[in-house]
């Protein structure tokens, strides 16, 4: 088999030594366009999952490569001034130009031939002398550019402007510096790759760099530019250029890598971003993959590209999505600058998704264990000191003092007690109609007379048995009532027996949903009154907390939302109008309510449509709900209009939405969304993106059998006696 | 976890006489359903039509469509197809319906392509609303396709989700999507999850090459779709597990050879 391949990084020198390691009378040549000891950047960061594979697929490199290799468990983050360390994790690095020329001597003594200083500038040409011209011509791939149409390029900047230097300071860990700068925060990604030189990557989102200057200086001065902000970190050393210029890190995407005779790898075909440091290793796992599906198919060369793709796409879909949430995060920095060093810290590790609170408590268990310990005292620590997971720390608001963050809900009033029982903190009933023509459907509860406030009171009492604190959501359906109940569908109206509908505007919500009446003066009068006298009856009940329902566009949130308010009255128009209505009901409420317990709002702060409420809208309002005395923001997002194009379903789909609610408009948030275990409500409690989480706990077969056993044997027992 | 089978309705050149006997075949072995595909510009047999005909040789096996392309079809016109289904095979209908993938179907139907998730949403809330057009309140109703609007559509009309078919991994991550889904609409309990994989054994070129064929219009993807064909026993009993302890209700694995050895050998196989 004939193989040209266009570039010589790691995935292109990697795939030449397999493949000829493979099978000596393969005719495999590697065209660089550069020396071959030229080359940009400075040392690249390993994991150790990698390091078999490369063991398993050419023991002579990886020997070489390992030995070569900085290794360190440590990451240490500079914040505010401390340093926070966090051990037992395994790094290695190695010099890009190191790792370069071990791969370089490899292919040579193999007999694969290297042409350096030959740009590429005809694919077709070179594609036509062989059977499989493989792109691993990086980032800016010309062979994946010359068939971009077929190949289905996306090529976008994604995360921060950075820069890659050396420095002749040798670290010890990875380390992270977090600078504030007058013009934002600057962040540092450095570690030693050998026994002289680090890599020392600087990073900023745009506005700060344009801030700083940095978009007017050249390479000398942006480097001495660097070294002063960091002159206390360098400790006297110096950053090392290599042609070291500041640029974004591109997102590249592709829907297929292959096309007859043409396959690309490595970067050519996908990135990651720098901030997980995988590319490389991504790289030379492609060169693995397409070897050996050519060893497999060694008549059929589509089908060996078919197969590494099948194998590859797979596993960097994953690597991609953990790379964007981590670029992402380096973008909002500034968003956290105000959290303590242990949350921060924490935030940090578990930016990507890949660590969570359960895996770093393996590989780190002091330092979870100070998390654990720092957590429910909110920054006051006793050295030494042990504590159960966030979830399991207590939550304190006003006289209300909840066991542990884990929330539960059930429409069905008859499930509290259970939930209780089962161990959550807090206990939600909801949604409540405030009246019978607020109800979502005939088996929406309400609380609009003294016989249903005495119903309530008995549940709660059955809550508090079992050390739970009992919530109420009070909810006026709006355009969404009249429904038949959720068993049968949702906004599917009811035959018989319904009710008329208001709104703020006469728009039906979903179709065959009848067109509801828009409000006028005394109908929003009425509708206060109603919040209000609930309110009391709750507090009458004894619920700890009260929820005003202003979400999933139901009456409140679709007054908030321009998709379903067109009022031309002081209630509609602008965010002020479309609030105006809302805040008038939490005031309403906020007088029947007891000023010392906590008053929550579910707030819709987003609508996921081009033509609804924006998340920077729904923070805003955040803010003003925090101001009238709302002390949590249960947040969620949707069903304002029933087609909204960006609804999302993924697993902890609101848990970003209520992480910037919580760090800009800096109310204390509860978020659901699908979070199913305890170590996803722990990870995101411990980094601070909520401060209670609704839990959403599946049947398990396990319990079913238990259960069932257990009832058994009570039977048995019973029957004996 | 149920397993069922597909009808050959979308493998040109089938005939009555083959999908018949076909029917007749898998009632009588370890099948949960039958189901079928749609797709108008395309030589094949039209999905209610094939389950009417399996309806009458059928008694025993639920029948499905896997999905049916709603929005193609006037609404009044499809329920009552659907409805007729039910009725000729004493209420063993399952009904999945979806916008379908492909543009030329649309043109063809000479319907508008766009705006076809919100009329497939109405056809929903006609199917789940209308008794005036003889709809059983508790017809099985199943909502496919993987964009945000889908899963909501599904999670506020349906009974549960049909997934397009793909490796256990990729069902589980859908399966993930319709139970946030359905959570967030406050429906109580859990959706039903349907999934589907295609299978040849032996003759597995023929097999390729009509998925090749029929997947033609997603470009480079056809060819994957083609390499995922569960061609061995192995293959499929790992698919089969993979898909049960990804939550999978009810799968399906559909034939891309339409010859009744195939029925036979996947009957060994699963049974
Ligand atoms: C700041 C930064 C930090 C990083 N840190 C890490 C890290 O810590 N860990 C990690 O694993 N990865 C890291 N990466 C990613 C890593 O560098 C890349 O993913 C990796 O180099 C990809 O290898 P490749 O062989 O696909 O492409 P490249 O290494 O880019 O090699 C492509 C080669 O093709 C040559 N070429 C291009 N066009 C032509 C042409 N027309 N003709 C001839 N030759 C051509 C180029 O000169 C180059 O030598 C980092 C990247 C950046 C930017």
């Amino acid at each position: 088999m004939r193989v040209r391949i266009v570039g010589a990084g790691p995935a292109g020198l990697y795939l030449a030594v397999l493949l000829k390691k493979a099978d000596p009378s393969h005719d495999v040549e590697v065209v660089e366009r550069n020396l071959p000891d030229a080359t940009f950047g400075w040392g690249v960061v390993f994991s150790e999952g990698t390091l078999g594979e490369l063991r398993d697929a050419d023991p002579e490199t990886h020997v070489e490569i390992t030995d070569t290799f900085a290794r360190w468990p440590t990451v240490d983050i500079r914040y505010r001034g401390r340093l926070l360390r966090s051990r037992g994790h395994a790094f290695s690095a190695i010099g890009r130009r190191r790792l370069l020329q071990i791969m370089q001597r490899r292919a040579l003594g193999l007999g694969v031939g290297l042409r350096f200083e030959t740009e590429v500038s005809d694919v077709n040409g070179l594609a036509a002398e062989a059977d499989l011209l493989v792109g691993a011509d990086g980032v800016n791939s010309l062979v994946r550019r010359t068939y971009a149409a077929e190949f289905g390029e996306q090529v976008a900047p994604q995360g921060c402007k950075y820069v890659w230097f050396g420095t002749d300071l040798v670290l010890d860990a990875f380390t992270f510096i977090f600078k504030r700068t007058d013009a934002g925060i600057v962040q540092v990604h450095a570690y030693p790759f050998d026994e002289r030189t680090s890599t020392w990557i600087v990073e900023c989102p745009e506005t700060t760099w344009r801030g700083l200057g940095f978009d007017a200086m050249n390479e000398g001065e942006s480097l001495a530019a660097c070294e002063a902000l960091f002159a206390d970190e360098l400790r006297g050393h110096h950053l090392l250029s290599n042609r070291s210029l500041w640029t974004s890190f591109p997102l590249v995407r592709n829907d297929t890598w292959h096309r007859p005779g043409i396959v690309l790898l490595g970067d050519a075909a996908h990135t990651a971003h720098f901030s997980i440091g995988s590319g490389t290793k991504l790289a030379m796992e492609d060169a693995i993959a397409l070897s050996q599906a050519l060893v497999r198919h060694p008549r059929d060369i589509e089908r060996a590209l078919l197969d590494y793709e099948l194998e590859r796409q797979p596993v960097i879909e994953r690597f991609q999505q953990a790379a964007g949430e981590s670029a992402a995060y380096f973008t909002r920095v500034e968003r956290y600058a105000h959290m303590d060093p242990m949350p921060f810290a924490f935030n940090l590790l578990t930016r990507s998704g890949r660590v969570t609170h359960a895996n770093l408590a393996q590989r780190d268990p002091q330092f979870v264990r100070v998390l654990d310990a720092w957590f429910p005292g909110g920054g006051l620590l006793e050295p030494g000191a042990v504590a159960p997971p966030p979830l399991f720390a207590p939550w304190k608001a006003g006289a209300v003092e909840l066991r542990n963050r884990v929330v539960r809900a059930s429409a069905e009033p008859d499930r509290l007690p259970a939930l209780a029982r089962s161990g959550a903190g807090l206990v939600v009933a909801g949604p409540v109609a405030v009246t019978l023509d607020a109800r979502i459907s005939p088996d929406t509860p309400t609380l609009d007379d003294d016989a249903s406030a005495a119903a309530w009171a008995a549940l709660v009492d059955d809550v508090h048995a079992a050390r739970a604190a009992a919530a109420v959501s009070l909810t006026h359906a709006g355009r969404r009532g009249s429904t038949r109940p959720p068993t049968h569908g949702a906004d599917v109206p009811l035959r018989d027996g319904g009710w008329p509908l208001v709104a703020p505007s006469p728009i039906a919500y979903a179709p065959r949903m009848p067109v509801p009446r828009a409000m006028d003066a005394g109908d929003m009068a009425r509708v206060g009154q109603a919040f209000a006298a609930a309110a009391r009856r709750a507090a009458g009940a004894g619920f700890d907390m009260l929820e005003v329902d202003m979400g999933h566009g139901y009456l409140l949130a679709s007054f908030l939302s321009p998709a379903s308010n067109r009022r031309e009255d002081e209630y509609g128009g602008e965010l002020v109008g479309r609030l105006r209505f809302p805040l008038e009901v939490l005031d309403a409420v906020r007088q029947g309510w007891p000023e010392d317990r906590p008053l929550a709002v579910r707030l819709n702060v987003m609508d996921g449509t081009r033509r609804g409420l924006q998340l920077g809208e729904g923070i805003a309002i955040a803010g003003d709900l925090a101001e009238h005395g709302c002390g949590l923001i249960h947040v969620v997002a949707g069903q304002t209009v029933p087609e909204a194009a960006q609804a999302d379903y993924r697993r902890g789909f609101l848990t970003p939405l209520a992480d910037r609610v919580r760090a800009e408009a800096r109310v204390p948030t509860l978020v659901g969304g699908y979070i199913t275990t305890p170590d996803e409500a722990n990870t995101l409690l411990g980094a601070g993106r909520a401060d209670l989480c609704l839990l959403d706990v599946p049947d398990t077969d396990l319990e079913r059998e238990l259960v069932a056993a257990a009832g058994e044997e009570v039977a048995a027992a019973m029957a004996v006696a | 976890m149920r397993v069922g089978i597909g009808l050959p309705n979308t493998i040109p050149g089938v005939d009555g006489p083959v999908l018949v006997d076909w029917a007749r075949r898998a009632d009588a072995g370890p099948f949960s359903t039958l189901a079928v595909l749609d797709r108008l510009a395309y030589d094949s047999i039209e999905p209610f039509a094939a389950l009417a005909a399996a309806a009458g040789v059928t008694k025993r096996a639920g029948l499905a469509t896997m999905i049916a392309i709603g929005p193609l079809r006037n609404t009044a016109l499809l329920v009552k197809q659907a409805v007729s289904v039910d009725a000729l095979s004493g209420r063993r209908l399952t009904l999945g319906l979806a916008v379908g993938a492909r543009l030329d179907d649309y043109e063809t139907a000479g319907v508008e392509h766009r705006g076809r998730g919100a009329r497939l949403s109405e056809q929903l809330a006609t199917l789940r609303d209308g008794d005036d057009l003889g709809v059983r309140p508790n017809l099985r109703l199943l909502v496919g396709g993987m964009t945000g609007p889908a899963f909501a559509r599904m999670a506020r009309y349906a009974d549960g989700y049909a997934h397009n078919g793909g490796p256990p991994r990729a069902f589980a991550r859908a399966a993930d999507s319709a139970r946030a889904a359905w959570s967030d609409l406050g429906r109580p309990g859990r959706p039903v999850l349907w999934g589907q994989g295609y299978f040849a054994l032996g003759d597995e070129e023929a097999g390729a090459t009509y998925l090749r064929d029929y997947y033609a219009f997603t470009g480079p993807f056809a060819e994957k779709i083609a390499a995922g064909n569960l061609t061995s026993a192995r293959a499929i009993r790992d698919f089969v597990r993979g898909y049960a302890e990804a939550g999978c209700d009810e799968l399906i694995l559909f034939p891309t050879v339409a010859d009744l050895e195939q029925l036979d050998r996947l009957a060994e196989v699963v049974s």
